[in-house]
């Protein structure tokens, strides 16, 4: 019996020894799941990240976010409304079909037909006005007004075939194209003859949940990529990532959690981690309407403190970044003076951080008349960002000392998101990270006043609003001019931050984790893109 | 017995609509669905759009009253998420889960019953004891906490098995099957032992109080009295015997395995309904969730039949009739 045992535990072991990872083979750990691999069909940064590999822009953004030539070769603003963009020649999709003109006019017709889409890639075109075809290496789009992000717009919308999608005639028409076909859908892309990209990947297999399985394109015209096959693994849990990681199931996983980062490194894993574009902030109700009774605060006669800009200065100088930075962040965040870091567009060199000073923000309480302070409630989501709530319960401690008596209330995203859009917080804690890389996204979405008709203000849950900031915002955005524009988006950012419009904490810190031998470069847009993993040499 | 059936079956349609109704109006005051899925970048008009396209833009009444109209039509909702049936969506996930819990169920067997047995026969020895200790762990220890340890020891250290994920599949008519690989089955070990730890603790127990029972039955000792070899008695007399609280358990069990397998798939990343589930919630993803809590209670439902009709297989004195009153 006992040999019998023994031997069972030999075969099993012999089976079970896991055959070493193929050579240039890639297998990644990710954190979230992309909901699909059609490249327009959810505007969010899974798919995104995902969709780099297999379609290409015209435009791309560097790890920096800094727009740099992918399909396109250069492109200019002929005038205000007309850009100008000349395309790569030679470039051939993965199936060997060739790429040309006709291909970008078709990806921008089709992205409005998307059905169903829970959010639209449609706003990155929808002020197209003509996109015409000179010859078939040149495209030429008019827009409606001066447009000057068109060509980073532009690096989100991954290139169609118009050949294998039955549009190899599109006409753009404005409201509809002219023999489009009949566009294909969301689930049409889950079969990998359909997903024909001009990336530097083609894919295998798409297994909701399970894997995604990209192969090199060996025709890629930027040359074949390092690694012959990459896996994507969906691991939404934290602990059992680190464990692949360690165990050898994947090379790579995305967002280690911090309180890992010494084990991993003990056990001769790499950790990279790099400057994110994502600032966490604080936002203070400040909707001037009279008959606005703010929700969260109490002790006040029913006044809103936040109108005020000494009680705003003073909520902003209690709040200790380096201390939450290194006791909650474990330094792994860096204190934030604006709402983008540099050398990002519109970011100013060594833009000061708001100083610590707990007995000047009880003057300014006391100069504002609430020398006993008052209460208040701040919201926070608990599973959205780094350490989100453990933040917040730190600024609340740290508000109340000042003696602005502090409750946290903290929920899951869903929630968290609902209440706030419908302006039940008077003070909450939340993130943004601009698509766009530049500072006009984060104003005009963060403290340009809420216009949601004009697309202004779209997550100005606080109802900030200074004329100022807002004609300065409109101003760049109506300017095509590269230097113009970012010094008017830097005096706009100096004006909100100095009148405590918006209160910024610190910006994220991402971080990857990789077996000995594999390096990645941070990217700000916190994307893992496997032909940036380098094998650095056993 | 085919009365009663249909009349089991009508009662499952009632409960339902119940839950469906009650999941409906839950996830309905949890939080707004365009919150969490469009880019917070869009404005208003593409907001709207959005709204519209899912069908979010008209009142609660009118989404609910769309509901059941398509439910009655079989049609349960297109997942926001992913744009196709959120039916179809949950199935495909179905082989997964369905060959995780059988695995787990044919563990909890094999693990709980001669152990059970065993504990039963020397109930007074240190085996019957320890035996008993021991399932004592299996159901307070939490099921995260025994599958990350299963992977420290079994993926990390030995490096025996897969920490995770399911797998190579083969397709059998069209179902990916993973049982059928030697990978597959690899990464099956680990989650499903997770899973039936807890099971098989409770079938150690009921098993080891039926067959303390059971041995002091006439019928025992009258067997014995016959010279019957102990093989046969516990093998056939004691066992048949025991099998139908164990039968019981196991089939709602195994109902909670298939729906609810939450943790132990979160923990090992492991493609399966209930890991759909969690996801689905926090994206609101609202088909999927009403979808998937009609088909659990479709498989509850379905599974407590199947035990009824067991209970009449196993024991010839059970009658499949109702009692009225």
């Amino acid at each position: 019996m006992k040999r019998c045992l023994a031997t069972l535990v030999l075969s099993v072991c012999a089976v079970a020894l896991s055959l070493p990872a193929a050579a240039q083979e890639l297998r990644i750990g990710l954190a979230s799941e992309p909901t699909s691999i059609d490249p327009h069909f959810h505007d969010l940064g899974p798919n995104n990240s995902m969709r780099h590999h297999i379609f290409e822009g015209l435009t791309t953004q560097n790890a920096e976010q800094k727009v740099s030539p992918e399909l396109a070769v250069s492109w200019r603003a002929l005038d205000d409304t007309t850009w100008e963009f000349k395309l790569r020649p030679n470039v051939k999709f993965s199936n060997g079909m060739a790429f040309s003109a006709k291909d970008v006019v078709y990806t921008i017709c089709r992205i409005p037909t998307v059905e169903n889409s829970p959010s639209s890639m449609s706003p990155a075109v929808s002020a197209f006005v003509g996109v015409e075809t000179p010859d078939p290496l040149t495209v030429v789009i008019k827009t409606n007004g001066p447009q000057p992000l068109v060509p980073s717009n532009l690096a989100g919308i991954g290139i169609l075939s118009a050949e294998i999608n039955g549009g190899k005639d599109v006409r753009f028409k404005q409201g509809g194209c002219e023999n489009l076909g009949k566009p294909p859908q969301a689930p049409d892309f889950n079969d990998p003859a359909h997903e024909v990209g001009t990336g530097p990947f083609k894919l295998v297999n798409y297994t909701r949940g399970q894997q995604i399985i990209l192969a090199r394109n060996d025709s890629y015209w930027g040359g074949p990529s390092h690694w012959k096959q990459v896996m994507f693994r969906p691991m939404a849990n934290a602990a059992a990532r680190v464990a692949a990681l360690i165990a050898g199931d994947v090379d790579m996983i995305e967002n280690p959690p911090i309180p890992d980062f010494d084990r991993l490194k003990g056990a001769g894993f790499t950790i990279s981690e790099g400057l994110s574009n994502r600032v966490i902030y604080i936002h203070l109700d400040q909707n001037k309407d009279p008959a606005w009774k703010t929700p969260g605060v109490r002790g006040t006669d029913g006044k809103n403190p936040f109108l005020d800009k000494r009680v705003r200065e003073a909520v902003s100088i209690a709040i200790n970044r380096k201390a939450i930075d290194d006791r909650i962040m474990g330094g792994h965040a860096v204190p934030a003076g604006e709402l983008l870091p540099y050398p990002l567009f519109g970011a100013t060199k060594d833009f000061p951080v708001a100083k610590y000073d707990p007995e000047r923000a009880k003057k300014l309480l006391a100069e504002a008349g609430y020398p006993n302070g008052f209460e208040v409630t701040l919201g926070t989501p608990n599973d959205r960002y780094i350490n989100d709530e453990k933040i917040a319960q730190a600024v609340a401690q740290m508000l109340t000392r000042v003696g602005i008596k502090t409750q946290v209330d903290a929920s899951t995203a869903s929630t968290f998101f609902t209440k706030r859009n419908k302006f039940e917080f008077s003070m909450y804690l939340a993130g943004w990270s601009p698509d766009s890389g530049e500072m006009s996204n984060s104003l005009n979405s963060l403290v340009v006043t809420l216009q949601p008709d004009k697309g202004r203000g779209t997550t100005n849950r606080g109802r900030y609003s200074n004329p100022a900031l807002d004609e300065l915002v409109i101003k760049a955005k109506a300017t095509v001019d590269d230097a113009a524009r970012e010094k008017l988006l830097q005096q706009a950012s100096k004006l909100v931050i100095e009148d405590y419009g918006i209160i910024p904490l610190h910006f994220e810190v991402t971080p990857w984790a990789m077996r000995k031998g594999l390096s990645y470069k941070p990217r700000v847009d916190q994307f893992t893109i496997a032909s940036d993993v380098k094998e650095t040499g056993k | 017995m085919l009365v009663y059936v249909i009349r089991r079956l009508g009662q499952s349609l009632l409960v339902v609509l119940a839950m469906s109704t009650l999941v409906f109006l839950a996830i309905y005051a949890v939080g707004n669905p365009i919150d969490i899925l469009a880019n917070p970048d869009t404005d208003q008009a593409e907001r709207d759009a959005i709204a519209h396209r899912l069908g979010l833009d008209l009142p609660l009444w009118a989404q609910f009253g769309r509901f059941l109209w398509n439910a009655l039509h079989g049609d349960l909702g297109r997942s926001f998420v992913y744009n196709e049936s959120a039916v179809s969506v949950i199935l495909q996930r179905l082989p997964a889960t369905m060959e995780l819990a059988l695995t787990a169920l044919v563990f909890s067997i094999l693990i709980g019953v001669p152990l059970g047995i065993l504990a039963g026969l020397k109930s007074n020895s240190w085996v019957g004891r320890s035996i008993m200790t021991g399932s004592i762990l299996g159901f307070s220890l939490p099921n995260f906490w025994i599958g990350l340890m299963l992977i420290l020891l079994f993926a990390v250290e030995l490096r025996w098995l897969p920490a995770g994920g399911r797998g190579a599949t083969v397709s059998v008519l069209g179902v990916p099957l993973a049982l059928l690989t030697i990978d597959g089955l690899k990464h099956l070990i680990l989650p499903a032992l997770t899973l039936a730890l807890y099971k098989a603790a409770l079938v150690i127990r009921i098993a080891q109080a039926g067959t303390r029972e059971v041995m002091l039955q006439d019928y025992i000792r009258f067997a014995r009295a016959k010279g019957l070899s102990a093989t046969r008695i516990v093998g056939v007399h004691v066992l048949k015997n025991i099998m139908i609280p164990v039968v019981t358990v196991i089939g709602l069990e195994l109902g909670s395995m298939i729906a609810f397998a939450v943790v132990t798939e979160t923990v090992f990343a492991y493609p399966g309904m209930g890991k759909l589930l969690i996801d689905s919630i926090g994206r609101l993803d609202r088909p999927i969730v009403v979808a998937y809590l009609v088909l659990a209670v479709v498989i509850f439902a379905g599974i407590n039949l199947v035990v009824d009709l067991l209970y009449a297989a196993i024991d010839p004195r059970v009658r499949l009739s109702e009692v009225k009153g």
